[in-house]
C-alpha cells in the first residue's frame, strides 16, 4: 500500500478517536467553542487529506458532516443530542470505509447517499419540519407508542394478556429495521480495530526524554556496581551483574533507536509529489535520492520535513525548466533533482540540488529594490551569492511565480526560519542556466556518533569517527618523525606533506599536571597524529593519547559555550563523565584553512584526475640569495630538510650528501648564494623514482595555495618567471634546469617539453598524458608560462576518457613508456578514429632511434622530440600548432 | 564572622523592621567571601558539594567547566570569577547551587551554603542604577541581592 495511505489511515484514526471523545463531551456541553472548533478542525482535516490524496467518498461524507458541524460553530444551529448522532453515524461511516481502504487499498463499493441525504437535509434545515434522521429512533417510536398506548387503554382488562405480545411486536419490528438498513455494513466493521493503528505507537518526546534520563542514570549505576566488582573478585554477584551490563547496554541502545529515524522517512512523499508535479506541469523531472539512511533526531527530522519538501518542490517548480526550453539550452529533456544527506564533520548535510535554469539574480536585483531592502549601488558591489541570498529574506515573495503548485505560503523565509531553529545554516549556490544547489547543513544535535577519545593534557575530548582518516604514530627520530616547516609541524605522509596541528596549543592547555615518568613517556617520544579529513583538507592533529572509540549521544553546548568553534557539542561517557566533542571543521578553521569549505567544492566538481592550470596549485615559499620569495609547487616537492653543512662532501665540483643510504647530489639555489658554514642548511628535496637531489635555500617561508598567474617571463635559467602571489612579486623557479644540472641523464626516462613563449600568447589547450606525476606536476606551470591552458592525465586511459566526455585539445603531448597502455597504442587508439583522430600529438621519449622514431610516426605521432630540451619542445609545439593552422587554411 | 551568625543578625533585624506580610518568598542564603547572596529556593534544583568538572578550553573564564547531573550536562560557574574576586584557595572546599536558567542547567560554584529565609516581597529594593547592567549571567545572584 502507498505510504501516504498508510501514513493517513494511521493520522485519522487518531483524529476520529479524538472526535469521538470529543464529541461525547460536545453532547454534555453543547456550548463549549472550544471543543467545537476543535471537532471541525479535525473534520475539515480530514476532508482536505482525502481530497489530496483522491478518496471521494470519504471526502464526501466528511464534507458532509464538516458542513452541518459548521452550523453548530456558527450557531445557527443548536447542537442536540440527535444531531450528535447523526455526526457520529458519519463517523462510524467513515471508520467503515477507512478500514475497507485499510484492508484492500481501496474505497469500497457503493454510496452514502442515504447518510449524505440526512446531513444535507440538517445542513439546509429541512429537517425542522419532517423529522430530522436521528428522530428515526426517538419520535417514530413514541409515534408509533402513542396508538399501541391507546390500543391498549382502550383494550378491555381481560384481553390483557393477550395485547401485549401483539404490542411488543410492532414495536421491536419497526425500530430496528430502519436502523440496520442504514448502519448495517458500518456496524459491521466499525468496531473493528485498525491493526495498522496498533503497529505504531506516538509517544510524546517528552516521555523519551524521560526515560532516557533514567536510563542514563542506570549506566552509571551500573559502572559503578562494574568498579565495584572488580575489586571485589569471585563474588557471587559476577553472573548477574554481567547479565544486567548486557541488559542495560540493550536498553539505553534501545532507547536511543527511540529517537532517530533515517532521513528517508521525511523523503518517502517526494517522489510522488515530484511525480504529481511534473504531470501538472508537463515537466520531466527525476528525483535522485541518497543517503536515505543517513540518521536523524526525529524531532530534527519533524522539524525539516516541511521545508525540505518545500524546498524539493521550489527545485521541481521553478528550477528545472520545461522540456523544450531545456532541449533549447542544450541540456537532455529530463531535469534531475538530486536529494542527498550525509554525515560530515560532525553535522549533517543535505543537499537538494537540480540542473534547472538557476536563480535570476537580475529578477533578484530588482525586486530587492523594489523592495527597498538594498539600494542599486550596494547591489553592484555585491557577489552574485550574496544577491541571491536574498530569497531567504522575510518578505522577500516571489508572487510573480506563484503556481498552484509552489510559493502557497510557505516561503523560504519560513524554511530558513525553521532550519536556524534547530541551529542549521543554509547555503545556497546557483548559477543561472546550470542550476542551484542549496545545502542545508544541520548539527548533529542528539544524533548518535562514533567518537574516537583522545586525551591532551590530561582531558579527554572526542573526535567524531567520521572525520577520523586515520591513526598515525609520529615520533622525534627516524623515519616517522614530525618535521617543522618555520614552525609550522607537518609530517610526511606516504609521499604527501600532512600540515599538522597541536591539540595542547590550539586549545590553549597548559602541560598537564600528570606524574612526571608518564608524561615523559608520551611527550618525549612518541605522538598520536589523528588524521581528520574535511571536505578535501587532509590535517593532523597531534594528541597525547588516543583510547578507544564511543557511541556517544551529542549534546549541545550551553548557550554561554556555543560561541567556541573549536567543539560541536559535549557528551556523557560510559563512565559518567563529561567531554567535550571537538567540531573537526573548527579546528581547521584555526588552523588557518578559512575557505576549507569553499575549496573543497570547486575541487570536488573538477575531475579528480585532471588537473587544468588555471586553477589554485599548492606553492611553497621560500627565499634563497636575493630579497625576493620564490615559489615551487609544492606537489614537486618530495620532502623538507635540514641538511647538517658539516656532513656535505664535495666529489667532482659537485656536492653531496649522504641521504638515505644513498648519496644525493646538493645544488645551491643559485651560485652567489652563502650556505651556512655550521650547522643546517633548509634544503627542498626533489624526487622522482630512485633519484633525488637537494636544492639548498637559505629559508623557507610557507605554503601558500594560489593560482600561479605569470606576469612577466623570465629568461634567466632556473627561472620560469614571476607572478604575484600573496600580494608580492614572487619568482617562479623552473625545477626542470636544476634537476638537469644534478643529474645529466636526468630526464632520461621520461620526455619533456617545452616552448617557445613569444608566439602562443592565446591559450592553446595542451593534454599531457605522462605516468610520472612528478613531470606532469612540473610540465603544468612549465607550458602555463608559456601560455597554453594545460590538461594533465596519469594514463592513455584516463586521456581517452576525457575524449569520450568530449574534451578537445589543440596538441597531444605523450610519454612512450607507460604501464597500462604504451605511447603508441595511445596514438593509434587516438587515431582510429573520434575527436581527436587530426589533432597533432608530440611525443617525449629517450627513445629516439631512427627505428622508435619511425614506428612513432607510423602510429601517428606527429613529432618526436627525443630529450628533455626546453627550448626544442616549445619551439616544436609553436612549430607544430603552425603547421596544424596552414594545413586547416589550406584545406578550408 | 561565620556565616551563621550573620544570619541571624540579618534575621533578627528583618523581624524587627518589617511586619511579617503575607507576602513573602523564600531565598536559600549563600555566602561568599563575607558577603551573603540569596537564590529565590525555587529555582534551586540542587545543593552540590565539591565536584570534578570537566575543564572547557577557550571558555569564558568565569566558566569553571561542565559536569554531569544526572544525566544532564551542567555547565559550572565560578561566581567568584564572575563577580571579579580573587579564587578560594585550591585546598578549601567549594558548594555548588544548581539552578535552572532559559532551561540550561547552571552550577554555580560559591563558598557556603546557608539557611532558606523566609522573606517579605514589600521589602525588596531595586538595585542602583549603575549595577543593573551587571546582570546576565548572575542574574539570581543580583536579584538576592535586593534584600541585603
Amino acid at each position: 500500500m502507498d505510504d501516504l495511505i498508510v501514513e493517513f489511515i494511521t493520522e485519522t484514526n487518531e483524529s476520529l478517536a479524538a472526535i469521538d471523545l470529543q464529541l461525547v463531551g460536545l453532547e454534555q456541553n453543547p456550548n463549549d467553542k472550544n471543543l467545537l472548533s476543535s471537532i471541525f478542525r479535525l473534520m475539515h482535516t480530514i476532508k482536505g487529506t482525502c481530497g489530496f490524496l483522491g478518496l471521494p467518498r470519504l471526502e464526501t461524507c466528511a464534507h458532509r458532516a464538516e458542513n452541518v458541524m459548521g452550523r453548530f460553530r456558527d450557531g445557527t444551529l443548536q447542537v442536540t443530542p440527535a444531531y450528535v448522532t447523526l455526526i457520529f453515524e458519519s463517523i462510524d461511516r467513515i471508520k467503515y470505509i477507512m478500514g475497507e481502504l485499510e484492508a484492500n487499498g481501496k474505497e469500497p463499493e457503493g454510496n452514502d447517499l442515504d447518510l449524505i441525504e440526512k446531513l444535507d437535509a440538517v445542513y439546509e434545515g429541512r429537517d425542522q419540519d419532517a423529522a430530522p434522521a436521528p428522530a428515526l429512533h426517538v419520535v417514530p417510536a413514541a409515534a408509533e407508542i402513542d396508538p399501541l398506548q391507546a390500543l391498549f387503554d382502550a383494550t378491555p382488562g381481560p384481553a390483557d394478556m393477550a395485547p401485549p405480545p401483539a404490542a411488543v411486536a410492532p414495536v421491536a419490528a419497526p425500530a430496528p429495521a430502519p436502523a440496520p438498513a442504514k448502519t448495517a455494513a458500518p456496524d459491521d466493521h466499525a468496531t473493528k480495530e485498525s491493526s495498522l493503528a496498533n503497529q505504531t505507537l506516538r509517544v510524546n518526546v517528552d516521555v523519551l526524554e524521560n526515560l532516557m534520563t533514567m536510563v542514563s542514570e542506570l549506566v552509571l549505576t551500573r559502572n559503578q556496581l562494574l568498579q565495584i566488582q572488580r575489586h571485589a573478585k569471585g563474588t557471587e554477584f559476577g553472573a548477574p551483574l554481567q547479565r544486567l551490563n548486557h541488559v542495560v547496554s540493550d536498553l539505553q541502545e534501545g532507547v536511543m533507536k527511540t529517537r532517530m529515524q533515517p532521513i528517508g522517512a521525511a523523503w518517502s512523499k517526494l517522489p510522488r509529489i515530484i511525480r504529481d508535479l511534473s504531470n501538472e506541469l508537463g515537466k520531466k523531472i527525476d528525483l535522485v535520492m541518497e543517503g536515505e539512511e543517513t540518521e536523524l533526531d526525529r524531532q530534527v527530522l519533524e522539524l525539516i520535513k516541511d521545508p525540505l519538501t518545500h524546498m524539493v518542490r521550489n527545485s521541481g517548480d521553478h528550477g528545472i525548466e520545461k522540456p523544450a526550453d531545456r532541449a533549447a539550452s542544450g541540456k537532455p529533456e529530463t531535469g534531475k533533482i538530486i536529494l542527498r544527506a550525509f554525515h560530515e564533520g560532525g553535522h549533517i548535510i543535505i543537499q537538494i540540488k537540480d540542473d534547472g535554469k538557476g536563480l535570476n539574480t537580475a529578477r533578484i536585483k530588482e525586486k530587492a529594490i523594489e523592495k527597498g531592502i538594498a539600494t542599486a549601488d550596494q547591489l553592484a558591489a555585491m557577489t552574485n551569492k550574496q544577491i541571491h541570498m536574498y530569497i531567504f529574506d522575510a518578505g522577500f515573495s516571489t508572487a510573480e511565480k506563484v503556481t498552484s503548485v509552489s510559493g502557497r505560503g510557505v516561503g523560504m523565509d519560513v524554511v530558513r526560519t525553521n532550519i536556524e531553529k534547530i541551529g542549521g545554516t543554509i547555503d545556497l549556490h546557483s548559477e543561472e542556466g546550470k542550476g542551484s544547489t542549496f545545502t542545508i547543513k544541520i548539527p548533529l544535535t542528539l544524533a548518535i556518533v562514533s567518537a574516537l577519545i583522545v586525551e591532551v593534557a590530561g582531558e579527554k575530548y572526542a573526535i567524531p569517527q567520521l572525520s577520523v582518516q586515520e591513526l598515525v604514530l609520529g615520533s622525534d627520530k627516524g623515519d616517522n618523525r614530525i618535521e617543522h616547516i618555520n614552525g609550522t609541524p607537518v609530517f610526511r605522509l606516504r609521499d604527501h606533506l600532512l600540515p599538522l596541528v597541536t591539540l595542547q596549543k590550539l586549545l590553549k592547555l597548559p602541560d598537564a599536571p600528570k606524574n612526571e615518568a608518564e608524561r615523559s613517556k608520551t611527550t618525549t617520544s612518541n605522538r598520536y597524529i589523528v588524521v581528520t579529513k574535511v571536505g578535501d583538507y587532509v590535517f593532523g592533529i597531534i594528541v597525547d593519547r588516543v583510547f578507544d572509540t564511543e557511541e556517544i549521544v551529542v549534546k549541545p553546548l550551553a548557550r554561554i559555550l556555543q560561541s567556541i568553534e573549536m567543539f560541536s557539542g559535549n557528551t556523557i561517557l560510559g563512565d559518567g563523565s563529561v567531554i567535550m566533542i571537538l567540531d573537526p571543521v573548527g579546528v581547521a578553521k584555526a588552523t588557518g584553512e578559512i575557505k576549507v569549505a569553499g575549496a573543497s567544492e570547486t575541487k570536488k566538481e573538477q575531475d579528480a584526475n585532471v588537473h587544468r592550470a588555471g586553477q589554485k596549485t599548492s606553492l611553497l615559499l621560500f627565499s634563497a640569495g636575493d630579497v625576493m620569495p620564490k615559489a615551487v609547487p609544492l606537489a614537486l616537492v618530495a620532502r623538507l630538510e635540514d641538511v647538517d653543512v658539516s656532513k656535505i662532501e664535495h666529489s667532482s665540483g659537485q656536492m653531496l650528501i649522504q641521504y638515505r643510504g644513498g648519496l644525493m647530489p646538493l645544488i645551491k639555489f643559485q651560485d652567489s648564494m652563502q650556505i651556512n658554514t655550521t650547522g643546517m642548511q633548509p634544503t627542498l628535496v626533489f624526487s622522482d623514482g630512485t633519484r633525488t637531489m637537494g636544492l639548498m635555500v637559505s629559508e623557507i617561508i610557507d605554503i601558500v595555495e594560489d593560482v600561479i598567474n605569470v606576469q612577466i617571463n623570465s629568461d634567466r635559467p632556473g627561472f620560469l618567471g614571476s607572478a604575484i602571489i600573496r600580494n608580492k612579486a614572487t619568482d617562479i623557479i623552473d625545477v626542470g634546469s636544476y634537476l638537469k644540472s644534478a643529474y645529466k641523464d636526468w630526464f632520461k626516462d621520461h620526455g619533456e617539453e617545452d616552448f617557445d613563449r613569444d608566439d602562443m600568447k592565446r591559450a592553446r589547450r595542451v593534454l599531457v598524458v605522462d605516468d610520472s606525476p612528478f613531470f606532469r606536476n612540473m610540465l603544468t606551470p612549465l607550458l602555463s608560462v608559456a601560455g597554453y591552458e594545460v590538461t594533465t592525465a596519469e594514463n592513455p586511459l584516463r586521456a581517452l576518457e576525457l575524449q569520450e566526455r568530449g574534451a578537445l585539445f589543440d596538441i597531444i603531448i605523450s610519454d612512450i613508456e607507460m604501464p597500462e597502455m604504451s605511447g603508441y597504442e595511445f596514438a593509434k587508439k587516438v587515431r582510429d578514429g573520434g575527436k581527436w583522430k587530426e589533432t597533432p600529438m608530440v611525443a617525449l621519449t629517450s627513445h629516439a632511434t631512427k627505428n622508435d622514431v619511425e614506428k612513432g610516426m607510423s602510429v601517428g605521432f606527429t613529432k618526436y622530440v627525443a630529450k628533455f630540451d626546453r627550448d626544442t619542445l616549445l619551439s616544436t609545439l609553436s612549430q607544430t600548432l603552425a603547421e596544424q593552422r596552414h594545413n586547416n587554411s589550406e584545406a578550408a | 564572622m561565620s556565616l551563621g551568625g550573620e544570619v541571624t543578625k540579618f534575621q533578627k533585624r528583618r523581624a524587627g523592621e518589617v511586619e511579617e506580610g503575607p507576602q513573602t518568598t523564600e531565598f536559600l542564603t549563600l555566602g561568599i567571601g563575607t558577603q551573603m547572596f540569596g537564590i529565590p529556593v525555587l529555582q534551586v534544583q540542587d545543593v552540590l558539594r565539591q565536584q570534578t568538572v570537566t575543564r572547557v578550553p577557550l571558555a569564558p573564564p568565569e566558566v569553571a567547566g561542565a559536569l554531569n547531573l544526572r544525566g544532564r550536562i551542567v555547565t559550572a560557574i565560578n561566581v567568584r570569577r564572575r563577580l571579579a574576586l580573587d579564587d578560594l584557595p585550591q585546598d578549601v572546599k567549594t558548594m555548588a547551587v544548581v539552578v535552572e536558567h532559559e532551561n540550561e542547567l547552571y552550577s554555580l560554584i560559591i563558598d557556603k551554603v546557608g539557611d532558606v529565609l523566609s522573606l517579605p516581597t514589600r521589602s525588596f529594593e531595586p538595585i542602583p542604577p549603575p549595577w543593573t547592567a551587571y546582570g546576565a549571567m548572575s542574574r539570581p545572584a543580583s536579584t538576592a541581592s535586593t534584600t541585603s
